[in-house]
């Protein structure tokens, strides 16, 4: 890990109603390249909307978000026209569904599913993308026999490591994950864990993982949000919210994990 | 005899509210001072708060009040109050820590559990494996068991990978909570050689040694948690 002086994202007072309904509210964080932050509450405590509410998916109503990028330098989301964000979406941030259904073509083949990315960014050599579609398969370990197949025909852990490529092909460096691990067996989970932890490493690539699960927090973030009614009760560093957590309700997640 | 640690006026309450809001007072204003090539054992009974001080010092715990100073690349940084970015960034360079808890991904063989360290400063993947391949073989790991996950391995395999990790780099400072709580002798024995080496190197240590011979030959001073060092 390449140590940096200065983060790759910052978000200050990020809020989101719904009508008089809070769906996030005053989220403030930091996010340096290389780390993985972990975002952890029960269900509808707006996990989901802050994700989705950081790429522009849906626009905050209120709040900053500072991200530094490398193209243009640091720019403010909300002073970004749409295709502007698009165009950052496409190129330097990368979203994984829970449901990979939902983040891959299913109707196109494995090797396309991954190629059309490089294409969308303007990649017109059949070469260089077939190689990069089979470096991609490669190292999400899909055989890349599979390359012609759809994706119909894979496992949940193979569409899940399929939807990663897809995503990682562009080379970004912010990947925002919701439930990447959630559906998936036990074991397949293990094997999607110390994948993402090599790439995070191999590329300096940061994440934002959405999750409930406790176990993989502790094994993949460096840095953790505490969510509960849309807003942050507790933040910081990750074995030390998990072994010395402050507020009663983090406290009440931890000592909910069943110990195996 | 130069300062790597300075703990500060260290005082730590748990409060645990699903238990009432029972508050747990555990340590209270304690000042530590660690040089380089220093090994400090803290004593005191059981549940007097040892570990809970190594953690402290490792920023696994906050505590209430105080500060810990650490000379980390250079500079002195208080890990109380800084960004994780920064604590984790004085893990990969400037503490070492050896729990008695082994946590890793299940799948991940042994081998590359102890050289990631090494990668993760930079150290091509080959040249990590081979320095972890010689840590494994002076502690007594068989080789057979080095592609294999030591989630598997009995405690004392699991102590011992756990010390490789924290022994494969000259950290600077290393916390030590009972690193050789479920050796047997002859493992005891290597792992005492390895921390004295260590000390050689000038590396500053503070631990938990419950095994009064260890402690007797490890160790520069002792340090009573709940007596000395208060003001």
């Amino acid at each position: 890990m390449i140590f940096s002086k200065e983060p790759l994202l910052k978000v200050m007072g990020m809020t989101k109603y719904f009508g008089d309904r809070v769906g996030c509210r005053d989220i403030s964080f930091e996010l340096w390249p290389g780390e993985v932050l972990g975002i952890v509450g029960e269900s509808g405590s707006g996990k989901t909307t802050l994700l989705n509410t950081l790429s522009y998916h849906l626009e905050p109503t209120r709040g900053i978000i500072l991200y530094w990028s490398e193209q243009q330098g640091l720019v403010d989301l909300g002073q970004l026209s749409e295709s502007q964000i698009r165009y950052l979406m496409r190129t330097e941030w990368g979203m994984v569904r829970q449901n990979p259904r939902e983040g891959l073509r299913m109707r196109v083949s494995a090797g396309a599913n991954i190629g059309e990315r490089l294409m969308a960014l303007g990649v017109r050599h059949y070469g260089r993308i077939r190689k990069e579609v089979q470096k991609w398969l490669e190292r999400v370990e899909i055989d890349t026999d599979r390359a012609n197949d759809l994706p119909e025909t894979f496992s949940g852990g193979m569409l899940q490591r399929l939807q990663i490529a897809r995503n990682l092909v562009t080379q970004p460096r912010l990947v925002l994950m919701d439930e990447p691990t959630g559906g998936l067996d036990v074991s397949v989970q293990a094997r999607l864990l110390d994948l993402l932890r090599a790439l995070v490493a191999e590329f300096n690539l940061s994440l934002i993982v959405v999750t409930h699960d406790l176990a993989v927090v502790r094994l993949l973030t460096h840095r953790l949000l505490v969510m509960r009614h849309g807003e942050i009760v507790e933040s910081g560093l990750t074995d030390q919210l998990l072994d010395d957590p402050h507020h009663p309700y983090t406290q009440l997640l931890v000592s909910s994990v069943i110990q195996v | 005899m130069e300062t790597r640690l300075q703990a500060e006026d260290i005082q730590k309450t748990f409060i645990l509210y699903l238990q009432g809001g029972k508050k747990l007072n555990v340590l209270k204003r304690v000042y530590l001072t660690l040089g380089a090539g220093e090994c400090v054992a803290l004593t005191g009974p059981s549940g007097i708060g040892k570990s809970t001080f190594l953690r402290v010092l490792y920023a696994n715990y906050k505590p209430d009040s105080g500060r810990v100073l650490v000379f980390h690349r250079g500079q002195w940084i208080n890990t109380v109050e800084a960004d994780p970015y920064h604590i984790l960034d004085v893990r990969r360079y400037t503490i070492g820590y050896v729990s008695q808890f082994l946590r890793v991904i299940p799948r991940v063989p042994a081998l590359d559990i102890v050289a990631e360290p090494l990668q993760r400063l930079g150290l091509s993947p080959d040249e990590s494996r081979l320095q972890a391949q010689d840590l494994l073989r002076r502690l007594n790991i068989p080789e057979s068991l080095w592609e294999v996950s030591p989630t598997t391995f009995s405690g004392g395999e699991q102590q011992r990978i756990n010390l490789a990790r924290s022994l494969i780099y000259p950290y600077s400072i290393l916390l030590l909570d009972e690193p050789t709580a479920s050796l047997d002798e002859k493992n005891r024995a290597v792992v005492i050689q390895l921390i004295r080496e260590a000390v050689a190197r000038g590396t500053a240590i503070v631990g938990v040694f419950h095994d009064r011979e260890v402690r007797e030959t490890l160790a520069t001073r002792e340090f009573d948690v709940s007596t000395e060092g208060t003001e």
